[in-house]
């Protein structure tokens, strides 16, 4: 059977001040449904790039390699696209929509991603009924579903918001960046059940995070270590507090 | 439902025409002949059956304007436009022609069927709430081309004792109130369209509100240019009494033509002490193809006084049509203690060219005002805010804030502001604050791995720029505009 | 007949006992757009806010041959003498828009001549475009030309214009130019001050060319019944700086007009001001800010404190050009009100065509904060001081933003010795 995500030789480039800096030189990854994978490694080594690369941002251009995803080219797909077939990025800082009201703007995402993969739309009453529980479950003040997108927003309820994204799109392959958040510890608890909720065989997780803090949450299978735009060692949950105790540079001489 | 929506059918239902919005509507016409002299202003006078002072009045204003020449500084070009090539006067005649779906343009049937959206819908996504009890009927004066088709509720508004009526009709009526107030806010002389439109005006709608009335529904007025090589002048006189109020909408349509037509209409309002008048506008004139080719020019001279004190005059702009736009839509603040707003939404794209916004004149002490615009440039068009605050020496306690806010969409537009601050007086404080820039790649980015189309995505974003304006609006016109403004930028990206 | 005489009949006719004297073509061509367009009246848009009527009223003689020297050398060391450094700066003086040596310190490591031997009009004024360009362009005779030479960095360079005049006006035009080649760097300070009626009509064209910095401030002191109508053309170059301030205190009616052209990428541009108006003056900030590259900042800070009848007009617009992506503009103007008779008319405005651009604009009229006014006087000092300090207060910060320490000090020196003790001037 194809795998569920499959990246190969993957790179990536973006346009720095009218250079070409190459951040991603060949990363390889495969996740099998089901899965919970982190990808761990020091600041500037690719890891939030390769999250933008596979959520379709433009300003990253892939320069050689592939990804498939359910055994389509992920690549050549539009983010709206990616979005529908079960693809959902947590943005490590969420964006603000001012004027753009929190439950217009899921509905507007939910019916676009629902008529995407063939479902019928939901009209404003199922919607809201169906937003509100979700909310609900989440702790969520009722009043956030009539605030702007992430305008004035506290980091946790951004997070919160997030997670109710997520949980209304229904993806079967959530990454979650995380890289600079790691101190928040309710923020990382709140994405982690959100995580944790959705587990099943048929969905998956790339997380992204330079603490072992929220593996604390969320019971990996696969742990990456990712350097200088690549996957330099792959183990299971106990490499993360090797990498807690000892840090990054044992593994990264070890590669050089 | 949507007011236009509303206003259909309720003209339909009056058996008045074959009125749709199908674009062109083929009804037998009474035309005057093509050209401008006195002999066609005796004719308008004449078929108005209107007396003999309404005539003189007309004709001073006719001479007026001959000696006028076309306003200039407004940044917009177009080229000359002949003004004795144009029908002055046209009617339909009383029995409507025959109603027949295919004289319907399909393109402009899919624009109107995109905005028949289930309103209630909406209306709760999109935040307006209103309170069960605050919702009002709409009373409706139709305009088609030069004469007042039909207005409704009559009934309910007369028990009120409210004049709401073709001013065709006022200037018969009620002639007393129409000379006492006609042209003493925007005088025949004011400018050069305001002089043309005092001359040959045709219709338009007079709103009387007395002492003390709340006016118990909505007004609206329906414009619609149809005939070809017609010029739109409709006269709208608003006066509401100490103590009352009215809100009044405006819609307006066109069919698509190559050749330009010229739309130049002028408003008054007049509020004496504690009155309040609300005036709401959704402009979708046609806008001319992408190309350039056709629309409607858009000449239109609003202004409104507070004569009285605490009075409050409050203008809302939706304008997503025409292909040419010149408008300012102004308050005198005269009374002590009044207060004046300008809420502004200007989308331009293809080639259109609007220059609009407001002039805040306080005259009187402790005067307010607040001005919000929203101007959103795409394709290859040019859209420029141009706004006066003015605070006369005898206005102490003066208070103004503006905000103007531009998007660009696209790298062929342009987009621009020029607010004109004038205070002579030191208790006065001003302020004004401006930003222009375009969408940002972070939220169209964010809003498509969600799943929108970037067009869904530019339109979300654009509407919820636009937000503090579209919050003013009546809840049939909220909605409305919020899908007009999507329709309008369509093609704009990718 | 020539364009000359034909011109007579118009404006330049104020000026008409000098005309014979002066020839060439390019003078010609100015006379004639002057006398077609006029003076700038309120029609034009321009010139909206300022009318030139005062302008009109009266005959404008060419200036004596001789001038007082005590007169001249008095004037000078007035106006220098709330900073007791900028005495031994290098400088080039010119008395009635010509230059008097004898009041001079010639600067030393820049390339220095004079219009009057070198008639060069330059490229960026252009006299069809701007009346008071044609008006100069038509009787300039004298005037500073200064060139920084690559990679040198010529420390200061003061430029004192001095109007010795009588109760009969007369008028100067003095034509400057300015170029501060690739890497090189100037301090430029320009003095403006006088004595009678005159009408001192200025044009300076100024280029910053790659990597250059010129630092330039410009303090208006003219005589009480003075017009000052300047004009400055500014061209910056790929990363050049051109870092300018205005401090406006003279004149019956002064007018400083900036067209700064942020020609290449990375350009920067500040156009800052201050003005503190009182009696019956006008002061007229106008600028003209081009955004023609993509990359390139500009800012711009304009205070205006206005008391008794004066009035004070700023406009500015910013200009940004649909290859200037990435610009990032910002512009804010306040006025401070101090009489009820005082008069502000600002008039500040965006011109877009590119997209991918962040721009600003503020502006803000009010009178003194009560609350703050009252907090001082809580703690016991008196009203007529306390207004003294918000005032100061509200003015030091444009002034702040001179780079140049040397310059910001004698600002600051300039405007304490004239207001010093007094509240407000009345």
């Amino acid at each position: 059977m194809s795998q569920f995500l499959e990246i190969s030789g993957l790179c990536a480039q973006i346009d720095a001040d009218g250079q070409d800096k190459q951040i991603l030189r060949g990363v390889d990854l495969s996740i099998p449904p089901g899965e919970v994978h982190v990808i761990m490694g020091p600041n500037g080594s690719g890891k939030s790039t390769l999250s933008y690369v596979l959520a379709g941002r433009e300003e990253y251009v892939v320069t050689a390699g592939s990804a498939t995803f359910h055994g389509q080219d992920l690549l050549a797909m539009e983010p709206e696209e990616r979005a529908a077939a079960g693809l959902f990025l947590a943005f490590q800082s969420p964006i603000e929509l001012p004027g753009v009201n929190n439950a217009n703007f899921l509905r507007t995402a939910v019916n676009a991603v629902r008529r995407a993969r063939g479902q019928e739309e939901l009209d404003a009453v199922a919607f809201l009924k169906m937003a509100r529980e979700a909310a609900k479950a989440l702790s969520m003040a009722p009043d956030m579903l009539k605030r702007n997108v992430n305008v004035g927003f506290s980091g946790g309820e951004k997070k919160r918001n997030e997670v109710l994204q997520m949980t209304l799109l229904q993806p079967t392959f959530a990454i979650l960046d995380e890289t600079d958040s790691g101190l928040d510890v309710d923020a990382l608890r709140i994405v982690a059940e959100g995580v944790n909720r959705l587990r099943a065989p048929t969905f998956s997780a790339l997380v992204i995070t330079h603490h072992q803090k929220l593996l604390d949450y969320l019971v990996p299978d696969r742990i990456h270590v990712m350097a200088r735009g690549r996957i330099i060692l792959s183990g299971g949950p106990e490499l993360a507090r090797q990498i807690d105790q000892e840090g990054y540079t044992k593994f990264l001489a070890e590669v050089a | 439902m949507p007011a236009v929506t509303q206003t259909r059918e309720a003209v339909e239902k009056l058996g008045q025409s074959s009125y749709k919005w199908g674009f062109e509507t083929d009804i037998e016409m009474d035309m005057a002949p093509k050209g401008l002299n006195e002999d066609i202003i005796r004719l308008i006078s004449s078929r108005k059956e209107e007396p003999e002072w309404m005539l003189e009045w007309r004709l001073a204003a006719y001479k007026t304007w001959q000696a006028m020449t076309e306003p200039k500084w407004a940044k917009v070009t177009y080229p000359p436009i002949d003004y004795q090539d144009a029908h002055y006067y046209a009617a339909p005649r009383k029995k409507p022609g025959p109603k027949s779906l295919d004289e319907v343009d399909p393109e402009l049937l899919r624009t109107y069927e995109k905005l028949g959206i289930p309103l209630h819908e909406q209306a709760m996504l999109a935040g307006v709430e209103v309170p069960e009890g605050e919702r009002m009927p709409v009373a409706v004066d139709a305009v088609f081309d030069s004469v007042s088709v039909a207005t409704t509720f009559r009934k309910t508004l007369e028990e009120a004792g409210v004049i709401f009526c073709p001013i065709s009709e006022a200037v018969r009526e009620h002639p007393d109130l129409v000379r006492r107030y006609l042209g003493t806010v925007v005088p025949a002389g004011d400018n050069f369209y305001s002089a043309l439109n005092s001359a040959v005006f045709t219709d338009g709608s007079f709103v009387y509100v007395p002492k003390g009335v709340r006016c118990p529904m909505e007004l609206s007025t329906y414009f619609r240019i149809n005939a070809k090589n017609t010029g739109q002048f409709e006269r709208t006189l608003i006066v509401v009494e100490e103590g009352a109020s009215v809100s009044y909408l405006e819609g307006c349509t066109a069919p698509m033509r190559d050749e330009n037509q010229l739309h130049a209409a002028v408003v008054e309002l007049v509020a004496m002490d504690d009155a309040s008048i609300k005036y709401s506008t959704v402009q979708n004139w046609y806008p001319g193809d992408e190309n350039g080719r056709g629309g409607i020019y858009n000449f239109v001279t609003k202004r409104g006084i507070c004569r009285g004190a605490r009075s409050k005059i409050s203008w809302t702009q939706v304008e997503t049509g025409s292909a040419v736009t010149w408008k300012y839509p102004s308050c005198i603040l005269q009374g002590e203690g009044s207060v004046g707003e300008f809420y502004s939404v200007a989308v331009t794209n293809n080639r259109q060219q609007a220059d609009t916004g407001t002039k805040m004149i306080h005259l009187g002490r402790n005067t307010r005002s607040t001005i919000i615009a929203k101007t959103i440039s795409a394709g290859h068009s040019d859209s420029t805010y141009r706004g006066l605050v003015r605070v006369q020496p005898k206005a102490s306690g003066a208070r103004n804030f503006t905000q103007c806010d531009s998007l660009l969409i696209g790298d062929q537009c342009g987009a621009h502001t020029v607010p004109y601050i004038e205070s002579r007086n030191m208790n006065a404080r001003i302020e004004h604050e401006a930003t222009t820039s375009k969408i940002s790649e972070d939220q169209l980015f964010y809003c498509r791995q969600r799943g929108l189309s970037e067009e869904d995505a530019v339109g979300l974003i654009v509407n919820g720029f636009c937000r503090d304006v579209l919050k003013e609006l009546p809840m049939e016109f909220a909605v409305e505009a919020q899908k007009l403004l999507q329709i309008s930028l369509e093609g704009s990206v990718g | 007949m020539n364009a000359f005489s034909n011109s007579m009949s118009g404006p330049l006719a104020l000026f008409a006992n000098r005309l014979n004297t002066l020839a060439g073509a390019e003078r010609q061509a100015a006379a004639g757009a002057l006398a077609r367009t006029g003076l700038p009246d309120r029609k034009f848009e321009a010139w909206k806010y300022t009318a030139l009527r005062a302008l009109g009223k009266q005959d404008y003689a060419a200036p004596p041959a001789q001038v007082d020297a005590g007169t001249a050398r008095a004037l000078l060391d007035g106006v220098l003498q709330p900073h007791p450094a900028m005495a031994t700066l290098p400088r080039v003086v010119f008395v009635n828009g010509r230059h008097a040596p004898a009041l001079s310190i010639l600067p030393d490591g820049v390339d220095l001549s004079f219009f009057a031997h070198d008639p060069r009009f330059g490229l960026q004024a252009a006299p069809d475009r701007d009346p008071l360009v044609a008006l100069n362009t038509a009787l300039a005779e004298d005037g500073l030309l200064l060139r920084v030479p690559a990679g040198v960095d010529a420390g200061h360079v003061l430029l004192v214009s001095l109007g010795v005049a009588g109760v009969a006006p007369l008028s100067f035009h003095p034509r400057h130019a300015v170029v501060v080649e690739k890497d090189a760097r100037l301090r430029l300070v320009c003095v403006q001050a006088g004595q009678g009626a005159y009408l001192h009509n200025p044009v300076m064209d100024i280029r910053v060319e790659d990597g250059a910095t010129l630092e330039h401030v410009t303090v208006q002191a003219e005589a009480a019944q003075a017009i000052s109508l300047g004009t400055l053309y500014a061209h910056v170059g790929h990363q050049g700086v051109y870092d300018s301030f205005v401090l406006g205190l003279g004149g019956q009616l002064v007018r400083h007009e900036v067209h700064a052209r942020l020609a290449a990428t990375r350009a920067v541009v500040h156009v800052n001001g201050a003005q503190r108006l009182g009696g019956q003056q006008v002061g007229d900030i106008t600028s003209v800010i081009t955004h023609a590259a993509s990359d390139c900042t500009s800012r711009q800070t304009v205070r205006n404190v206005l008391d008794g009848h004066a009035r004070g007009v700023f406009q500015g617009k910013v200009l940004v050009e649909r290859i200037a992506q990435k610009t990032d503009g910002y512009q804010m103007n306040q006025a401070l009100l101090l009489s009820p008779d005082a008069e502000i008319d600002a008039k500040p405005e965006l011109e877009i065509y590119a997209d991918d651009v962040r721009c600003s604009h503020g502006a803000t009229v009010g009178a003194l904060d009560d609350d703050q006014l009252f907090y001082l006087r809580s703690r016991g000092i008196p009203e007529q001081e306390a207004r003294q300090i918000l005032i100061d207060a509200f003015l030091d910060e444009a002034i702040a933003l001179v780079a140049d320490a040397t310059a910001q000090t004698f600002c600051r020196a300039v405007l304490a010795a004239r207001f010093a003790g007094k509240g407000e001037l009345s």
